[in-house]
């Protein structure tokens, strides 16, 4: 039993920090209101800044906080340098918009924004390095709660209410099938730690705890939109403010992925050949979905969330495989997703009309090509790159989930999953032959060239990084994802 | 006698009420926020009841976490309630479709 407490709090140090931060950023609200919200926005940039670094903190043999609520290890420390990026490039992007959104354009930008986001990292960070049922779920709350809030943002549009509204139900209702599941699992197994549940799982598997695992996956399918528990998925990201919607394809996505992962290998490891099913199951429905469900829409946002849904699919192929070479394929995948969704929903962020107003409507960006070539050269990039297409970056992902799904025997999964992502090449190509070749119709908004430096910095740097010029990533990315695959199955 | 079977038998009786009140009921959103709080009182039986079972404490300490949040998940929920009945003037289930596709 290790009752250092002071180690403990070194190892939790990014969470601290954020957590602090957030308070701080709270009264600082309290007193001077949205006025100061560009200055609270800096300052919330900073702490997650501050946060990812004190992640190198992490001892590289990893360690166990608070008796065995949590762990700190290579493959928390990826996760967190993720969220804490998306988080990030979310407070960044959401001023404009915001200020932007209000006819006449006094500023909706609000104070709470970058605070709810700072407390949603602080609970993703515990998702991610959970090794107890209590840290997992008070993590998910702390997550979700500040999530249902930020759907809902624009308290005057009610496409933005109704979001807040269908996210909150069925996000609640997720958890307490979650929560269900892990009732089961304290009861049967006696224990809330993740290495108990699998010392008993290992020695019997039987009734409560089979049912205690389906639960809980099927909490968790909630939590990454996979299907069938994606219903939640359009509906919200069409809804939400398109900063926060880039939000929601980001950083909960992996905080709540890496968490399956964790749960799967660390908690049910001994039953992988009975959790593989139902993830396998999850990956092939949600790849053929994401890809059919994406056809008929005309909202670009709608589009993406059935594109995250094609992708969550994707990842899950790496977990399906149970291999220490698939949890790093997956971990890969994640990382390469977050810097192409982002992308995406920045160049999202640059399609407005002379009246500020964002375009959202696919149809209406025919014609984008002749006015704004570059932005619809950044998109080409990004689609093509979200369809797999070989030399751009996120073909390699693709290939190391395939891979690592054909090497532990599952060569029918891999090669649905390879199909479905053809189908979904078909609408990622037509969004970009609407843009680039189609006539614009007669009431085609007079696109706004005003562009603002950090977007498009972030842009190019997206862009780059999703190039050909991205394989250059490919060591240290195999060098860190394996380093974090290997943390869970040591 | 009353063993830890009736208590999870009344715990899962509940957790399917809850279920079956947010995807049954058509008329008031009201009444999902209350079909929640049923299912994580079913947890909250579950887990007292493993708990004096297994003669362990967690369990118990889980079941104030579940309530601490249950009260912050529903004062959430009603504030989003309240900004929704601002803009569409109901709360009526059926009425919640501005989007679709």
């Amino acid at each position: 039993m290790n009752h250092d407490m002071s180690a403990s709090l070194l190892l939790v140090a990014p969470e601290l920090t954020l957590t602090l931060a957030g308070l701080a950023l709270l009264i600082w609200a309290a007193f001077f209101g949205d006025r100061h919200a560009t200055g609270i926005s800096i300052a919330a940039v900073a702490a997650l800044v501050g946060a990812g670094a004190l992640t190198s903190l992490a001892p590289a043999a990893g360690g166990n906080a608070f008796d065995g609520l949590a762990r700190v290890d290579a493959f928390s420390t990826f996760a967190h340098v993720l969220i804490y990026f998306a988080a990030a490039v979310a407070i960044i992007i959401a001023p404009r918009f915001f200020r932007a959104h209000t006819p006449g354009g006094h500023g909706l930008m609000r104070a709470e924004y970058p605070i709810l986001i700072v407390f949603a990292a602080v609970g993703m960070g515990m998702m991610v390095s959970a090794t107890d049922l209590m840290t997992l779920y008070v993590g998910l709350e702390m997550n979700s709660l500040a999530a249902y809030v930020l759907a809902s943002f624009i308290r005057t549009d009610t496409r933005s209410a109704e979001a807040g509204l269908k996210y909150f139900v069925l996000g609640a209702l997720a958890s307490g099938i979650l929560l269900y599941g892990m009732s089961l699992l304290y009861g049967f197994s006696g224990t809330t730690n993740f290495a108990g549940i699998a010392a008993a799982m290992g020695a019997d598997f039987s009734g409560g705890l089979v049912f205690g695992l389906v639960f809980v996956l099927a909490g968790l399918a909630f939590k990454i939109s996979a299907v069938p528990f994606h219903m939640w998925t359009p509906d919200v990201y069409e809804g939400a403010p398109t900063p926060v919607t880039a939000f929601f394809a980001s950083a909960p996505k992996v905080a709540a992925m890496a968490l399956t992962v964790r749960v799967c290998i660390e908690a049910f490891g001994p039953t992988t050949l009975d959790w593989q099913q139902i993830i396998i199951f999850l990956a092939l429905a949600s790849t053929i979905l994401g890809a059919v469900g994406a056809i008929g829409q005309r909202n670009i946002k709608r589009l993406l969330a059935y594109s995250s849904i094609n992708n969550v699919g994707f990842a899950l192929i790496g977990l399906a495989a149970g291999s220490e070479a698939g949890v790093a394929a997956t971990m890969s995948y994640m990382a390469v997703y977050v810097v192409m969704t982002l992308g995406s929903f920045l160049c999202i962020l640059q399609l407005r009309d002379a009246g500020g107003a964002y375009v959202e409507d696919i149809a209406r960006m025919a014609g984008l090509g002749k006015a704004r070539p570059w932005l619809v050269g950044a998109i080409a990039l990004f689609m093509f790159s979200l369809a797999g297409i070989p030399p751009l970056f996120g073909f390699w992902p693709k290939f190391l989930v395939f891979d690592a799904a054909v090497r532990a025997g599952l060569l029918p999964l891999a090669i649905i999953g390879a199909l479905s992502s053809v189908i979904s090449a078909f609408y990622y190509l037509k969004v970009i032959k609407t843009m680039a070749f189609d006539e614009a119709p007669a009431d085609a908004p007079q696109w706004t060239a005003e562009g603002n430096a950090v977007e498009t910095g972030l842009i190019g740097f997206t862009a780059t990084a999703i190039s050909p010029l991205g394989y250059l990533a490919i060591a240290p990315l195999a060098y860190l994802s394996g380093n974090a695959a290997l943390a869970l199955f040591r | 006698m009353i063993g830890l079977t009736h208590y999870l038998v009344v715990g899962a009786i509940l957790f399917v009420l809850g279920v079956l009140g947010i995807f049954i009921n058509r008329k008031n959103v009201i009444i999902i926020l209350m079909a929640i709080e049923l299912i994580l009182l079913s947890v909250n039986i579950n887990l007292v009841a493993f708990s004096a079972y297994l003669g362990d404490l967690v369990g118990q300490v889980f079941s104030m976490f579940v309530l601490t949040v249950a009260a912050g998940e529903a004062a959430i929920g009603l504030a989003i309630l309240v900004i929704y009945f601002r803009g569409r003037g109901t709360i009526a289930v059926d009425d919640v479709n501005r989007m679709k596709g």
